[in-house]
């Protein structure tokens, strides 16, 4: 035997991580004064974690694991435990290569403002993966200081935070920065095959769409009312749990699902209807998020894409995409499809990891000076959430462009731990729960 | 009075009539019978089928096709008799553990808990998967899958204080003697892959999924889907050539190459899986863990209780009638030791 053999068990060629070649064109633009160009991968490319959470961890390891001369500088969080503690498992996976985690004391950032002091210490590249409230905010002030982004969907939760990422994705893309957004299946071999072949033509016409993030739900609630210092800070260390922060569950992880539908439409939904509510997070404990949505977007050519996403256990759980056309059907996750004629097509490509990927892709076109910016896909389909959210908490039909002018912001008035956010609970704990046919949203 | 005489007259003798009928309580292996084991405060039960202590030869004979370096040389071994999953472990018993269910339908329900429940709950279980981990292949009746071997001792251990029964991972060495069956071939079933598709679930017949359990036929110890659906985790580390050093030492009494938290790869999963073919289902075939099998979670640190890629890894459980002691144990390292970074 060889170890190799045994080592994957899978007869597939399983998840073999492809490098940093992924990028198809590399045809090099007229670069701008404010990009830098790192043509070659001796030129070292200095790195920012704003937000020091499992994720912005995962991706900060991606980064440097992407082809080139590259370290990770600086970091910044709301918290020092979380940051040390990132540190920590960073140096631990990179225990091989330490010089590519090198964070000097004088570049440890703590506080809301963190992000600033992080913006003016130098780096090349940020990556943004605090909770989404904040990203309009960090990934406006990053494109104002020049520096290339990747950001964690979604990349906002309210309609003015989406406003600020489009007005900066602009400014972004004038000044030839290079914008990548945490929507990993872009990068996933599987689904960008049976994309294009659907955009072909595989199935015919789209006659409609299903998508699905039903599943058991996410991490319990870490910070216990007693021992939180704040009212913010008892939000922060429960971001998901508050619409400020986290934008809900069809927002927070939904989106994957709802993106992908309208990448396949190549458009955005011009109206939602929705439904949901809280039938078993019921607790105090669990801030003001449903547990279930079910939302029904209109795109502007009569398409209808039926959404689901749920946070209940021990019920029917997917995590997928669907597409109808008028000759066939296709399981877009599965990667297969059926014409009516009878013809069966699977994906047998390789498996990418496309977390890594994303990275990769990123890299190599800062590295090469290729325009690269996800950011208004990227805020589009995160205000395609926000819009089910918006028809869901309020029992009635929203469309695009009435939602787009909302001025009803989510986010706190100062940014401090005695600042108090939005929506506070009551004398006994509980918070204002959106209630359909009531709340008023817009 | 009289009525009430009667009652306790038919409680009495209701209760000592199913506990001298209860296969479960057997105390020697003559009274080892099937039995069936109920979750409490569920509507969820398992079937256990006796597994009979003998000698066997682990490992194939070197002129075995497709046979691979590290399953041999073969190993006269020992074994003790157990109890196993006459299935693979279900999403229906997994998830009450994982999922919290048992003490959720209890709250629903108005219901007491008692010791054996008490303890259950002081088992630590899982976070929440950060998706869904049966990627719509199926729940009810259908292997869970991708949990780390770490997860499906856990399961175990709650699963003793829940019922009151000892119940653990197999070693390899009793996983490969109750797979074998008696048998020596490549398989239970002879060693024409021919004959395959009556008895498991592999890469041509599946239809690119996990199926329900117990749909083939079982091997001859009444044991279904010991060759193919979902590859099975033991308690063993994966070492190459684990058999070297028990060859040569006439009969080995419980071999196993015990775990510790700080290496985690690679680890033994046995009998091959719907994603594989015919040659890694052979009863001696041994499957080794790796870092790749969480290559997609995104999250660092990674889940100490998730593969998320491992969608063709499952688990069955065991219970020794010879309970073991707190040294042994320990010594084997048969209890999940959860890491003191695991960073939740």
């Amino acid at each position: 035997m060889t170890q190799s053999n045994n080592q994957s068990s899978s007869r597939r060629d399983f998840l073999k991580v492809t490098t940093a070649t992924a990028v198809g064109t590399s045809i090099l633009s007229t670069l701008g004064s404010s990009a830098h160009v790192y043509a070659n991968g001796d030129d070292k490319i200095k790195v920012g974690l704003v937000g020091c959470g499992g994720r912005g961890t995962g991706a900060a390891s991606q980064a440097l694991s992407t082809k080139g001369n590259i370290k990770l500088e600086a970091m910044a969080d709301a918290y020092r435990d979380r940051m040390d503690k990132s540190l920590s498992n960073l140096q631990k996976q990179f225990s091989g290569e330490p010089e590519k985690v090198d964070v000097a004391e004088e570049k440890k950032f703590v506080g809301f403002d963190a992000y600033q002091k992080l913006l003016d210490s130098g780096v090349d590249v940020v990556i943004l993966a605090t909770p989404p409230g904040f990203r309009p905010i960090h990934f406006e002030a990053a494109v104002e200081k020049g520096k290339h982004v990747f950001m964690e969907k979604p990349v906002a939760t309210d309609v003015p935070g989406v406003r600020k990422v489009l007005e900066a994705a602009e400014k972004a893309k004038e000044k030839k920065l290079a914008v990548g957004v945490g929507l990993q299946r872009h990068h996933q071999a599987n689904y960008i095959e049976t994309i294009n072949r659907l955009k072909d033509g595989a199935i015919g016409d789209i006659t409609s769409m299903r998508c699905y993030w039903n599943s058991g739900g996410v991490w319990e609630p870490r910070l216990a009312r007693e021992d939180a210092k704040s009212e913010m800070d008892y939000q922060m260390r429960n971001w998901y749990y508050y619409n400020w922060l986290c934008g809900d569950h069809i927002n927070e992880q939904h989106i994957h699902n709802i993106d992908v539908c309208n990448w396949v439409k190549d458009a955005f939904p011009v109206q939602a209807y929705g439904m949901g509510g809280r039938q078993v997070r019921t607790d105090k404990k669990y801030g003001e998020i449903y547990d279930h949505f079910a939302v029904e977007f209109v795109y502007e050519d009569g398409t209808r894409l039926y959404s689901q996403c749920r946070h209940i256990r021990n019920c029917w759980n997917s995590v997928t995409e669907h597409a109808q056309g008028t000759k066939g059907f296709c399981d877009i996750s599965g990667a297969k499809y059926e014409t009516t004629g009878g013809y069966k097509w699977r994906y047998r490509g390789k498996k990418t990891n496309p977390y890594q990927v994303e990275h990769d892709d990123l890299f190599a076109a800062i590295r090469q000076g290729t325009p690269y910016n996800e950011a208004e896909y990227g805020a589009k389909s995160t205000m395609t959430s926000i819009l089910g959210r918006l028809a869901t908490y309020s029992g009635k039909p929203v469309t695009w462009d009435e939602a787009m002018a909302s001025n009803v912001s989510l986010m706190p008035k100062e940014f401090s731990w005695e600042g108090q956010p939005v929506t506070v609970p009551d004398e006994n704990g509980y918070y204002p729960i959106p209630m359909p046919g009531i709340t008023k949203v817009l | 009075m009289q009525a009430k005489t009667a009652l306790l007259a038919i409680l009495c003798c209701s209760s000592s009539v199913a506990f001298a009928a209860d296969p479960s309580e057997a105390k020697t292996e003559k009274e080892m019978k099937p039995y069936t084991q109920k979750i409490t405060n569920t509507d969820v039960s398992f079937d256990m089928v006796p597994i009979p202590g003998g000698e066997f030869v682990m490992g194939s004979p070197a002129d075995e096709k497709n046979r691979e370096e590290d399953e041999g040389p073969q190993v006269k071994v020992k074994i003790e008799p157990f109890w196993m999953g006459k299935h693979e472990v279900t999403w229906n018993e997994y998830d009450i553990w994982s999922f919290n269910l048992d003490i959720q339908r209890r709250k629903l329900m108005r219901l007491k808990s008692d010791d054996k429940e008490k303890a259950a709950d002081a088992v630590t279980r899982p976070t929440k998967p950060y998706t869904d981990m049966t990627f719509d292949m199926g729940h009810d009746g259908y292997p869970a899958i991708c949990m780390t071997q770490l997860a499906a001792k856990t399961y175990c251990k709650w699963l003793s204080e829940k019922t009151g029964h000892y119940y653990r991972l197999p070693t390899e060495a009793e996983w490969e003697y109750a797979c074998r069956a008696g048998t020596t071939t490549a398989y239970s079933f002879g060693d024409n892959p021919a004959k395959m598709d009556d008895y498991a679930w592999h890469y041509a017949n599946c239809n690119d999924t996990y199926q329900k359990v117990g749909q083939k036929k079982p091997n001859p110890f009444g044991l279904y889907d010991m060759h193919g659906n979902v590859s099975e985790w033991v308690l063993d580390q994966y070492i190459p050539d684990a058999y070297k050093k028990w060859s040569g030492k006439g009969t080995v009494e419980f071999p196993i190459s015990p775990t510790t938290p700080e290496k985690l790869y690679p680890r033994v999963v046995r009998g091959g899986s719907w994603d594989d073919d015919p040659e890694a289902l052979r009863s001696a075939n041994r499957i080794a863990s790796s870092a790749d099998w969480k290559i997609q979670d995104p999250q660092i640190p990674q889940s100490i209780w998730y593969h998320t890629d491992a969608i063709f890894v499952g688990f069955r459980v065991v219970r020794p009638l010879k309970v073991p002691t707190a040294e042994e144990r320990k010594k084997y390292n048969l209890d999940p030791v959860i890491p003191a970074d695991e960073g939740r």
